[in-house]
């Protein structure tokens, strides 16, 4: 295989891995937008505060790594509802801007709490995996990333079942569908939306513990919040399939483009190509691949 | 302002529109001019002029974005790149042809306007949250490829240094000269926006705002009318754009990076939606805010804590309190700053009785 042929099939191999890994995050943007109507701004703030939640209370407090993991988990759960109670409740039914504003305000509020509350330095967060990257031909793949797509692949699944064969998932979709008919079958929606926050954080903390292996821990951490807004786009801002093939063409391209690129505008296209993809998508399919078309009556 | 309309009978349309319903409005109008105009820059020192050219500039931008986002209701995330569109075209004009000012801030306008009306393009099908995702990778885009065009910026990273504007042969050089300069700028963009909201066009934004589809069954022209509101809100943000490079004498794309965005949006949350005094007052209120908080942390924070600790906090709390702020806002007074300030008149109005 000549070293062109070669280069290419390393950066694919590493933009499926990364993508994936997109993928967990926008799960999480989706699963709140899919239920509530409302949308996340502050989701990279979420994958960051769960990081520091777990990371902290591995260094600081020198728990075990599965108990650390239970605690992240735990607390995005608390965080997932309380937020719901505490602020989207009472931001229903109000135009477009109020939930995003909010949400900014609130990533906004995460920023500052991050550094003040757990220190600003760059934290470890180590897991119990080699940092050998696997050697397959011309493929460097670290095992981070493998852990990565694997959680991603696992969580989105789980989800599709949830959504598709639950109980709590059917009454879910019912919510998304159409909130009022929900109410009248009987289902408390309020609840089902603090749930779906609640799951929001779950996502979080996983995102959080694995992009906090790759990229370490601080407030930087949350601006892989900036990919999630091509990644839902691409898919479908409703759709959990959607977030997977949305996270593999954002995280394809820009692994691509930045390999071709880069070298001649000196840098940052991986930033910027998702975003060109993005507003591509939005003149040809605002509704993304799997999204739901929305129909307005006066 | 402080009056009671008692006995006010307005007999015509004319009448019910008037800029001053009443002459007393006229004179609180002329008093707020002479306390701004005379009284501030002549009493106060050069670091609080300062900070009064910071809050001119803001309020410029404040009502631009008003005008889209409370009057049109078409969400912009983009407001810090349109800025810096305006910053760029008059930093280059000012250095490459050595223009004078009044061309550097209209041409900055106008380019801003340019690109916002193409930003504002994809308003035509999407809206709400796409397109305030839209406008996001607006924002983006625009700062990626003024960063990165060697033509625009001097190269990555990199600042262009812009010579103060001119007034005939005397350089506006002192806090004191900006500050008469930029609040002449103030009078008329609050003017026109006063102007444009209750004109023809204003009214087609209000009603695009209230609900699109029953505006173009009226026969409102909804394409041209949100691309004019991006257009004209994005005038705005340029002329802020080149204020502000004014200000600072160097443009850089680090000055109009997404949190500025992020701040006009939250000046016009906390000051009101639709509101010209709102955005006034919210503009003057997200200005200060980071500076009371370093003051005040300053002043007081070594009380209790470390020197260095304060310093390492100052930032953090200033983002805590932002976001606390917005919230805040947003879930108890939706309406802002201009909804406390109307009951506090009303409840004046008629003190000292009850109704």
């Amino acid at each position: 295989m000549s070293d062109a042929l070669g280069f290419f099939f390393l950066l694919m191999s590493n933009g499926v891995m990364i993508g994936l890994m997109y993928s967990l995050i926008a799960l999480g943007f989706v699963l709140v937008y899919k239920a509530t109507d409302a949308v996340n701004f502050a989701q990279g703030e979420f994958v960051m505060i769960a990081a520091l939640a777990v990371a902290l209370s591995m260094l600081a407090a020198g728990a075990p790594l599965w108990v650390a993991v239970l605690i992240g988990i735990a607390g995005m759960i608390a965080f997932g509802f309380a937020l719901e109670r505490v602020v989207l409740r009472k931001l229903i039914g109000r135009p477009v801007i109020a939930v995003v504003m909010a949400t900014i305000g609130l990533a906004a509020i995460l920023r500052g709490v991050g550094p003040t509350f757990f220190g600003a330095g760059t934290k470890n967060l180590p897991l119990p995996i080699s940092d050998e990257p696997f050697i397959l031909g011309p493929l460097f793949i670290p095992p981070i990333q493998v852990l990565g797509a694997a959680v991603s692949v696992l969580f989105i699944g789980a989800f599709g079942w949830f959504f598709l064969k639950s109980r709590k998932g059917i009454a879910m979709r019912a919510v998304a569908d159409n909130q009022q008919v929900a109410m009248a079958m009987g289902i408390n929606v309020q609840r089902y939306f603090g749930l779906a926050w609640a799951m929001t954080g779950i996502v979080s903390a996983l995102g959080g513990i694995i992009w906090g292996n790759m990229l370490g821990v601080d407030v930087n951490l949350s601006l892989v919040g900036f990919k999630v807004f091509p990644v839902v786009i691409l898919g479908g801002l409703d759709s959990i399939p959607g977030a997977i093939v949305g996270g593999l063409i954002v995280g394809l391209v820009e692994n691509v483009a930045a390999g071709y690129v880069d070298p001649y505008v000196g840098g940052g296209t991986k930033d910027f190509a998702p975003y060109v993809l993005m507003i591509l998508a939005l003149m040809i399919r605002p509704y993304g691949i799997f999204g739901k078309r929305i129909i307005e009556r006066i | 302002m402080f009056h009671r309309e008692c006995g006010v009978l307005k007999t015509s349309y004319e009448a019910d529109m008037a800029l001053y319903p009443l002459p007393i409005a006229r004179w609180t109008v002329g008093a707020l001019a002479v306390l701004f105009f005379v009284v501030l820059p002549l009493t106060l020192h050069e670091y609080y002029l300062s900070i009064g050219n910071l809050v001119w500039i803001a309020v410029i931008g404040a009502l631009g974005l008003n005008i889209l986002v409370g009057y049109t209701g078409q969400v912009s995330i983009g407001h810090g790149a349109f800025m810096s569109v305006g910053a760029y075209t008059a930093a280059n004009l000012a250095t490459r042809l050595d223009s004078p000012w009044p061309v550097n801030i209209l041409a900055g306008g106008l380019m801003a306007a340019a690109v916002g009306a193409i930003v504002g393009i994809p308003s035509l099908r999407i809206k709400g949250l796409y397109l305030a995702i839209a406008t996001l990778a607006g924002q983006l885009i625009i700062e990626w490829i003024i960063n990165h065009v060697t033509f625009i910026s001097g190269g990555v990273q990199a600042s262009i240094e812009v010579p103060r504007p001119r007034l005939g042969t005397i350089p506006l050089a002192s806090q004191r000269q900006l500050y008469f300069f930029l609040l002449a700028f103030v009078v008329l963009a609050i003017i026109a926006t006063l102007n444009l909201v209750r004109s023809r066009v204003g009214r087609a934004f209000i009603a695009i705002r209230d609900q699109d589809i029953a505006a173009e069954i009226i026969g409102i022209d909804i394409f041209r009318y949100k691309l004019l509101a991006f257009a004209i809100s994005s005038f705005y943000a340029g002329v802020t754009g080149v204020l502000y490079t004014y200000f600072l004498g160097i443009a850089n794309y680090e000055q109009f990076q997404i949190n500025v965005s992020i701040d006009y949006l939250a000046m016009i949350i906390v000051g009101g939606l639709g509101s010209i005094l709102g955005s006034v007052l919210g503009a003057m209120f997200i200005t200060l805010l980071p500076i009371v908080i370093r003051l005040s942390m300053e002043a007081f924070g070594g009380m209790f804590l470390e020197p260095q600790t304060v310093m390492n906090l100052i930032p953090n709390l200033r983002l805590m309190m932002f976001g606390a702020l917005i919230i805040f806002f947003l879930v108890v007074e939706p309406e802002g700053l201009n909804r406390l300030w109307r009951n506090i008149r009303n409840y004046f109005r008629i003190w000292p009785f009850a109704y």
